[in-house]
């Protein structure tokens, strides 16, 4: 074998499209070689299931996830995917990956053996990276316990409609995923002191104020009212126990709701979990893609370039890849948003060609990496400490801009006209790569609303704020229903007002 | 390092339960959708597919979301081709508001409102979901069973007339490019040169051997082109048919229709309200359903639909005379061994006193030992239904039909004051669970 292995110019793992185990074992076992040895990639073990495009459907209509519980809007999201896929309006996905330890990746058994190297390239390596390596996963999602957590959920919510009806878990599904996106956690949250911690504190500080006290302070003249003051000091009290304001609503209602009982207390703590797993794939999007499209590209090079495919799978290859990373002009029919994949694909490029053959404009633009020729390594920094809104402020470069030929359009609703911001040159790189990182950004991704104010002590109602970001109110009918949705939550009054933070103004108030 | 596992022999219809729960949230709002639709419906659309709208209150998952229409926003985009700094560019008209516009949908409903067009069939059977023929009368039947020929995909054998020459055409294409087959062009690039090169009085040593490299290529390409037929039997491909068995079974139904003066046009209208439903039901049932006009005042005779609800007649009224017609009609068409018969009768209760003993005699011998189902409809219109509201204030017909009722099970008489009602009544005739209710 020895002599075999000197060789650059290897056999061909394979010929032909059909796939069997053995190839795909041999496959994954070259491609590991490059991805491990070669690009240095640190993954988790994978475990690949083949499937069928039934299955595939089962799984997309489960948000990809192996299991989750039971709720009508899965069959929902079923029926539709079915439908649009049996009148062939749109495809299936080629592999699902899950973040999980073992990795799950999915691979459906209608794809050749060209395809079945490309999806264990472009998941079981790209994208499991990236799952182990960047940061936002690493401190929001536990890959080691999301199946199993996702199995006691399912089996919990069985058991409970089992004993207190489908209907009532149905009616607490449904208000707890209407709240989804306003059920994750956006920092981590004060650790709560214990009661020996807490009594240390006030000793302290009656300490240091019998330290500070002096007669003359009580000579002062009072400036409040006693007892407006005592109702601030009480408001206030309330609000930091219940750590107001607080924008994980689900957390909140969770903890704090004077009418739920204890197992749809548990349903809400499910659906957070849930929410809180899928929470940096938003924000990741854009990095996660064109990790995993980097990685098959170069995998499947260097397949090619040592002799292990063929040419003419290499040019199903290619072929294949070109219409992933397509990106449609804005006017095109096609257009719909900026491609993920293209956009993330050609980033991981430019900085692979600033890192090996950087231009001046590179090395002006990118002095810490023009030229380094660590491309590989500088990438892996990026994946592993970036998220899209950072990537992009700090390394789409004005060659891509250009490439892309990318132009900002500002859109005033109050106006009849839309205005051409910023264009890519000199004058406008710098703008249009704000603005663009500004889109994947967190205030733009998600709506700023908050429980602001809670009266526990009168009529137990509640205010939620939202803070409008460029003077976006909410959707109205949406907002009503969801409103009515917290009510149902909540059990008492619930208000929603739309807040311009600049004027502190309210522009608009839900109900349901 | 690495596992691989086969999944595909897991149990398949792992989204079955979800998709249940799913159709059976979704079932009640067509239901609500389908009775709405029927109510406003004219008797001559029953044809063709409804588009059915499910209302999204218990489908929809409402979510925060950012009112597009509001405010001010960034978007960057590829492919700039003559934009400067500064440029306005016209708002498109509303519909595409950048984002795909697809968020609200015409009613605001947002985008989960579901729309989808249920056929003709599949409104029906929700529609008469829970509806039945009564099978108290179980008589002659007939039941002829009737082949009817359904496709059925493509075959490799089948009779030349079945030939799919698209299918078969595609095959030899795809086989003849996979296997190289030389196309007539080369063949004749080929003869072209060595025409050329035999026309050469005299040639060198290489253009000798040319031609005979070309002639060999020739050869060889002849041979390949017999080997490797433009049409294989390979490629042939024949549509496919099945039988399917389809019972055929008939029924007529009968409509009596008082039209004297004192049927006004809302009477009218509620009946023919109740005919067409009756009709609809009844086509679900039997492949062919006949139906007989009879319209009456103190003479009856039989009429085409047209004339049937919308000519009118002045007289007295004699129930009885319709019911003749009705039993002459049968005598001479419709061999009750042969039919299922049914017959539904409108009227406002109006009828000469003397002939009630009549039509009880007509019906109790004659007409409800042959009849599959008889059912009387009384239509009031509403103001007369609020001055007697009680039930004791009836009609003498319904008295002498209300006998009747007891005693014979495929009988019944129900009242109709409003359109609202007619569904109920109808629904209520053919219950599924209407013996136990008479039980």
């Amino acid at each position: 074998m020895a002599a075999g292995k000197k060789k650059t110019e290897m056999k061909p793992l394979y010929e032909g499209a059909k796939w069997d185990y053995g190839l795909v074992d041999d496959s994954f076992q070259a491609i590991q070689k490059i991805a491990i040895e070669e690009m240095g990639l640190d993954v988790y073990p994978t475990q690949i299931e083949v499937i069928t495009s039934e299955q595939m459907l089962d799984a997309y209509s489960s948000v990809g996830m192996p299991l989750m519980y039971n709720h009508w809007s899965f069959g929902k999201s079923f029926v539709r995917d079915e439908a649009r896929y049996r009148k062939g309006y749109s495809g299936l996905a080629y592999e699902i990956v899950i973040n999980s330890n073992p990795c799950i990746c999915y691979i459906m058994e209608e794809n050749s053996m060209t395809m079945q190297t490309l999806v264990m390239a472009h998941a079981a390596f790209g994208h499991n990276h990236f799952f182990k390596n960047n940061h936002l996963f690493k401190q929001w999602t536990d890959a080691n316990a999301i199946l199993d957590y996702l199995q006691f959920a399912k089996n919990y919510i069985a058991k409970c409609e089992e004993r207190y009806g489908q209907k009532e878990v149905e009616k607490i599904l449904d208000s707890a995923h209407a709240l989804r996106d306003q059920g994750v956690d956006k920092f981590t949250r004060r650790q709560k002191l214990d009661v020996a911690a807490l009594r240390q504190r006030e000793l302290e500080r009656e300490e240091y104020e019998r330290s500070q006290y002096s007669e003359l302070w009580r000579t002062l003249p009072e400036t409040k009212s006693k007892d407006s003051q005592e109702i601030d000091l009480i408001e206030r009290d309330l609000a930091q126990k219940l750590g107001l304001p607080e924008s994980n609503l689900l957390y909140f209602l969770e903890k704090h709701s004077p009418v739920l009982d204890n197992w749809q207390r548990e349903i809400l703590r499910i659906v957070r979990s849930v929410a809180q797993y899928f929470y940096p794939q938003r924000q990741t999007k854009l990095m996660n893609e064109g990790c995993a499209c980097f990685v098959h590209y170069h995998i499947m090079n260097r397949l090619y370039d040592t002799g292990q495919i063929t040419e003419g799978a290499m040019l199903e290859f290619i072929d294949f890849h070109t219409r992933v990373v397509a990106q449609p002009d804005f006017d095109s029919p096609h257009f719909s948003g900026i491609n993920p994949y293209a956009l993330g694909f050609a980033m991981m490029k430019d900085i692979e060609r600033i890192c090996e053959n950087p231009t001046d404009e590179d090395r002006e633009w990118f002095p810490d990496i023009a030229g380094n020729n660590r491309a590989i390594d500088t990438l892996k920094e990026a994946w592993k400490n970036f998220r899209d809104e950072s990537f992009i402020l700090q390394y789409l470069s004005p060659h891509l801009m250009r490439e892309f030929r990318l132009f900002n359009l500002t859109d005033d609703t109050t106006k009849p006209h839309f205005i051409v911001d910023s264009i890519h040159n000199n004058r406008g790189y710098k703008a249009v790569r704000a603005a663009l990182a500004a889109q994947y950004s967190v205030a733009n991704l998600d709506l700023d609303i908050q429980v602001s104010k809670v009266d526990l002590h009168g009529n137990r109602s509640m205010v939620l704020i939202h803070n409008m970001t460029n003077g976006m109110t909410l959707e109205e009918k949406q907002a009503d229903m969801v409103v009515a949705h917290i009510k149902r939550l909540w059990g008492y009054d619930v208000t929603l007002n739309s807040v311009d933070p600049k004027s502190d103004k309210i522009t608009k108030t839900y109900s349901e | 390092m690495m596992h691989i596992i086969d999944r595909r022999l897991n149990p398949k219809g792992k989204s079955l339960s979800n998709r249940q729960r799913f159709i059976d949230r979704a079932k009640k709002q067509i239901k609500r959708a389908v009775d709405d639709a029927i109510k406003n419906r004219k008797i001559s659309n029953t044809d063709g597919g409804e588009r059915i709208k499910i209302p999204s209150d218990g489908l929809n998952e409402p979510r925060f979301m950012g009112d597009n229409k509001k405010g001010t926003r960034d978007r960057v985009m590829p492919g700039n081709k003559d934009f400067m700094p500064g440029d306005k560019i016209k708002r498109p008209p509303s519909q595409g508001q950048g984002q795909g516009g697809r968020e609200a949908s015409e009613d605001g409903e947002g985008e989960d409102s579901f729309q989808f067009t249920l056929t003709r069939d599949e409104f029906l059977d929700i529609f008469f979901e829970d509806m039945a023929l009564p099978d108290f009368v179980k008589k002659s039947i007939k039941e002829e069973v009737v082949h009817e020929f359904q496709r059925a995909g493509y075959k490799r054998q089948g009779s030349p007339s079945n030939l799919n020459l698209k299918l078969t055409m595609k095959n030899s294409l795809a086989r003849r490019l996979c296997l190289h087959r030389p196309r007539d062009k080369e063949i004749e690039l080929l003869e072209n040169k060595i025409t050329a090169l035999r026309k050469k009085k005299k040639p060198t040593i290489k253009q000798q051997k040319n031609l005979v490299t070309l002639l060999e290529e020739l050869e060889q390409k002849k041979r390949k082109r017999k080997v490797v037929p433009y049409i294989d039997p390979l490629d042939v491909r024949f549509t496919s048919f099945t039988e399917v068995e389809k019972p055929n079974t008939h029924a007529v139904m009968f409509c009596l229709m008082d039209v004297s003066g004192s049927m006004g046009e809302i009477h009218k209208e509620l009946a023919k309200r109740f005919f067409m439903l009756l009709h609809l039901f009844l086509t679900r049932q039997y492949s062919k359903v006949d139906v007989v006009f009879i319209r009456h005042t103190h003479l009856a005779s039989e009429v085409d639909e047209e004339t049937f609800f919308h000519s009118r007649e002045t007289g007295g009224t004699i129930v009885s005379t319709a019911l003749e017609i009705m039993q002459k009609v049968i005598k001479d068409r419709y061999p009750p061994e042969d039919w299922n018969i049914y017959a539904a009768q409108a009227s406002d209760g109006d009828n000469l006193n003397s002939d009630n003993a009549n039509c009880q005699q007509i019906l109790t011998q004659e007409l409800l030992p042959i009849c599959q189902y008889f059912a009387y409809v009384e239509v009031w219109d509403s103001h007369e239904a609020e001055m007697f509201p009680d039930d004791s204030n009836v009609t003498r017909l319904w008295q002498t039909y209300d006998e009747i009722r007891q005693t014979h099970q495929n009988f019944a008489v129900k009242k109709v004051t409003k359109a609202e009602d007619i569904f109920p009544v109808l629904h209520d005739l053919f219950a599924k669970d209407k013996k136990s209710e008479v039980a």
